[in-house]
């Protein structure tokens, strides 16, 4: 297994160990994305981070929001791009779009 | 998601079964779909099952709208795989090149000398006869074969059985003259011209690579514009 695509195996492993998880994945994109759909990130309760969602520009924000799913349980969809005002201040630099859903493991 | 649902999907990939994880991004709920059963938080109806089959034939995940349900489609294909033929100096820089851009590697060689855990760490090995090999590997096409000992010894038995194989991509190192050589002797043995034509020879991108590693980094970048640009060139052929 490749470090591309061990996410799920992680997010288990973990969970078989007891921590609270949270999987954020990439569900869409616009333009010149750097990680495609499907792309997954794994944040433990302790807001380690293992995979990617982006070349790391908008990692921080998923994490924190990973964080918050991990607390109420409810699934959020997050968006980045030009048009939105939160990419401003995360800064998604190569100008595209991405959709991240962002899920507590239960 | 559920502990059990990402079980189950943990389970589907280790046991390399192609599976689905369908997200409805309104409720939440979530369902794995694998070739003949569905698990999970919700039933999918037929024009959903059929659309979720399309994506992992096509190894695609995206969001789709059927009715009023929004679906986001995350397939789960087993990995892509390269098998090299000969364990030689540049199998040792395209093995972890391979292996590193997300691809299942394995190298054939019955040369004992050459096929070594020391030369190949971390790398599955397999030292029969290459078209015994290749006919074990259950070749499908998210395969790859690359011939690398320059040796028809080796190479050919092993072309015989790619050249009528699913593979999605087939190269041979060799020198066009070598090639050539290759191309008389596939004839010879009955191989059609369109069958032949599959050889990717010489192997790699005409990226004027001269050391080992340059030639993996040509043999990768090929087998990654195979695998990523023939079928939507072909899709806007048809």
């Amino acid at each position: 297994m490749t470090y591309e695509n061990n996410i799920p195996e992680i997010a288990a492993a973990l969970r078989a160990e007891g921590k609270r998880v949270a999987l954020a994945t990439v569900v869409s994109t616009w333009g010149s994305s750097p990680r495609p759909v499907g792309s997954q990130l794994v944040v433990d309760e302790t807001g380690a981070m293992q995979g990617s969602v982006s070349g790391g520009c908008i990692e921080g924000a998923v994490v924190h929001e990973a964080m918050q799913a991990m607390q109420d349980g409810e699934p959020r969809m997050l968006s980045f791009g030009v048009a939105d005002e939160q990419a401003w201040e995360v800064g998604l630099a190569c100008g595209g779009k991405v959709q991240v859903y962002v899920e507590a493991v239960e | 998601m559920k502990t059990d649902i990402l079980q189950r999907l943990v389970r589907a990939r280790a046991e390399k079964c192609p599976v689905a994880l369908v997200t409805d991004l309104g409720s939440g709920l979530q369902t794995l779909v694998h070739d003949d059963v569905t698990h999970g938080g919700f039933g999918l109806d037929r024009e959903e099952l059929a659309e979720v089959r399309r994506f992992l034939r096509e190894d695609r995940s995206g969001i789709v709208e059927i009715g009023d349900a929004r679906l986001f489609i995350h397939s789960f294909n087993p990995p892509l795989r390269v098998i090299i033929i000969g364990a030689v100096h540049i199998a040792q820089a395209l093995a972890p090149m391979a292996s590193l851009a997300g691809y299942d590697v394995v190298v054939v060689d019955p040369r004992r000398a050459f096929a070594t855990d020391a030369r190949f760490p971390g790398i599955s090995m397999n030292g029969e006869w290459p078209d015994d090999a290749l006919n074990q590997l259950a070749i499908d096409g998210r395969t790859a074969i690359v011939t690398l000992t320059h040796d028809p010894k080796l190479d050919d038995p092993a072309l015989h059985v790619a050249l009528r194989s699913p593979a999605f991509y087939v190269g041979s190192l060799g020198s066009r003259k070598t090639h050539g050589k290759r191309v008389d002797r596939l004839r010879e043995a009955g191989f059609t011209e369109a069958e032949i034509a599959r050889i990717h020879a010489p192997v790699g991108l005409a990226i004027d690579a001269v050391t080992p590693a340059e030639i993996a980094l040509a043999i990768m970048a090929q087998i990654t514009q195979v695998l990523r640009q023939e079928p939507s060139s072909a899709a806007a052929a048809a």
